[in-house]
């Protein structure tokens, strides 16, 4: 294990990372693509820079850097069947969920302490918990006093589009260049299954002409953002039954309207929420499903596979939230932010991430275009920096990766609670976590025990550690390589 | 004439604040509160009472 892992690693004293620096500026490149970017081929080169450092725009970024989102914004002005405001729990995790909110002068104090201690932070986003746009007052101050003080911090907005083209001017004003609307429908009979209600110019409406309105005005906030080259992500939350095929309507309607990304996400709708869906026994779909649906999109606007539904106050990688380690009652007044941290990790990524991007290619290479023709389900277990480097035991989610001749991409990531605790693999956590991996081919991951993994093999899953801190597309293409028996085309990283 | 907000429901989202013409709702200790000399029920200002309209929980913002 090299100090640059270490590096990467996401709780690294500055202390090594200066160590690793010093180490590869005297050791020279290791890899002969040194700087090379991970731009994708298709992309113009001002929409990468844009999105190169931003977790939930870039699926390459969100190995590397964190956001944070600071819930400024309490007040809302729909109404939405698969959310309940009353609830909240600091052991859940999903969209409208905080633990505590905050005047915009406590985010200016939290953004700053989040800088400081979490070197990977790229991105400041307020999403609710109502709407960032509703709540326009808070949402401007917070921005106004973070860009004061971190001037290089990206900022981005979470919302339901029903306030959006009032504010679409000021946005493009403060340099907000991400937006996200969440549109769950086209069709105003289908959102009436949605939305019950809306807020709008003073009174309160319901039925079709509430989801009509919305509907136009999440249309027009969507064309002006473009209009103005403001980067705009798509959520749309899947309903079996509700508007589960009609997404593939929403997506093309985007598409035309200049969305960058188009993020499918599965509702989340457990009793215990006491929300609308909650309570009537509206369920969500399965990995599989949500999986089959994106397969269906693929082809129309770009999507987003590596959202982690997460909360409105949420911090770190998009695999973790650190946003306990950050809660006001730890956050000093007097807060002075050190640019020092950002800056040490910026460079190291820069270099690793070259180095990562010319593994990643030669893997695919490997594997795209040859005549065998499989098709591998990966999970990977990781803590970021696209390696192989978190255990078996100690994963809360794996990412899945399917590689085919088409390639080898991410396309999704499975929840699980950590199987093991205190150094003891609780059985019934393990079937959880097989129930989770449905459909999946290999697991790899850092280190595995012979049981969970013997385990695994009665579920029909293979498990391995051998790949272990080898870049994630790399073990994989040498995984494909072995299993449909190819050459292969590259060292391993 | 005042509306009052059952503070066991209320999920501080301050949305009513900002949508009272009259000013008369502020936050106090743990839960909004709506002053009565200052509630007109929003008569004059709206055909309906916009705390009501804008509450995200059902019954909350109620006649007083």
């Amino acid at each position: 294990m090299s100090a640059l892992m270490i590096s990467l690693d996401s709780l690294a004293p500055v202390s090594s990372m200066d160590a690793m620096l010093a180490k590869e500026t005297s050791g020279g490149c290791a890899s002969s693509s040194c700087g090379s970017s991970a731009k994708p081929d298709d992309m113009d080169l001002a929409i990468w820079e844009k999105i190169k450092d931003h977790p939930c725009y870039s699926e390459e970024a969100h190995h590397y850097f964190a956001r944070m989102h600071v819930a400024v914004a309490p007040a809302c002005n729909i109404q939405c069947n698969y959310c309940n405001r009353k609830y909240d729990c600091a052991n859940e995790s999903r969209p409208g969920v905080v633990s505590e909110k905050l005047t915009p002068d406590q985010a200016r104090r939290k953004v700053i302490a989040v800088a400081n201690e979490v070197p990977q932070l790229s991105v400041l986003g307020i999403a609710g918990p109502g709407d960032a746009c509703y709540d326009w007052r808070k949402t401007k101050a917070t921005f106004d006093d973070v860009s004061r003080e971190i001037p290089d911090i990206k900022l981005c907005i979470s919302t339901n589009g029903l306030a959006l083209p009032d504010h679409v001017d000021e946005l493009a004003e403060m340099n907000v260049d991400h937006v996200t609307i969440t549109i769950n429908m086209v069709a105003p009979e289908i959102g009436t299954k949605i939305y019950p209600w809306i807020f709008y110019q003073n009174r309160r409406y319901t039925g079709l002409e509430a989801s009509q309105i919305l509907h136009e005005r999440q249309m027009l906030g969507l064309e002006m953002l473009t209009a103005r080259g403001i980067l705009t992500k798509i959520n749309s939350v899947m309903i079996p039954g509700v508007n589960d095929e009609h997404l593939i309507e929403v997506n093309k309607w985007v598409k035309e309207r200049g969305a960058f990304l188009h993020n499918v996400m599965p509702l989340i709708s457990d009793p215990a929420h006491g929300t609308y869906f909650g309570l009537t026994g509206q369920r969500g779909p399965k990995a599989m499903e949500l999986k089959a649906l994106q397969d269906k999109l693929e082809g129309g606007a770009k999507l987003m596979r590596h959202c982690r539904q997460c909360r409105a106050d949420a911090v770190g990688l998009l695999g973790e939230d650190r946003g306990q380690e950050f809660t006001l009652d730890q956050i000093p007044d007097e807060v002075a932010y050190d640019p020092a941290r950002r800056e040490t990790y910026r460079e190291a990524v820069a270099r690793e991430r070259g180095d990562h991007a010319a593994a990643k290619q030669a893997a695919v290479t490997t594997v795209k275009g040859t005549e065998a023709n499989g098709t591998l389900l990966v999970a990977v277990a990781t803590k970021g920096g696209g390696r192989i480097n978190e255990h078996f035991g100690h994963a809360r989610e794996f990412q899945v990766y399917e590689a085919s001749p088409k390639g080898i991409s991410f396309v999704g990531h499975r929840k699980v609670e950590q199987y093991c605790m205190g150094g003891f693999g609780e059985d019934a956590t393990l079937d959880g976590v097989i129930e989770a991996l449905e459909g999946i081919d290999v697991v790899l991951c850092a280190r595995i025990g012979d049981c969970p993994k013997d385990s695994l093999i009665a579920a029909g899953i293979r498990a391995t550690d051998a790949y272990g801190f080898d870049y994630i597309e790399t073990a994989i293409g040498a995984l494909y390589a072995a299993e449909f028996g190819l050459e292969l085309l590259a060292e391993s990283a | 004439m005042a509306f009052k907000i059952i503070a066991s429901q209320c999920t501080q989202c301050s949305a009513c604040e900002f949508e009272c013409p009259t000013g008369a709702i502020k936050f106090k200790g743990e839960t909004y509160v709506i002053d009565p000399n200052k509630c007109t029920e929003c008569d004059g200002y709206f055909d309906t009472q916009q705390c009501a309209a804008v509450c995200p929980v059902p019954k909350t913002c109620v006649p007083a």
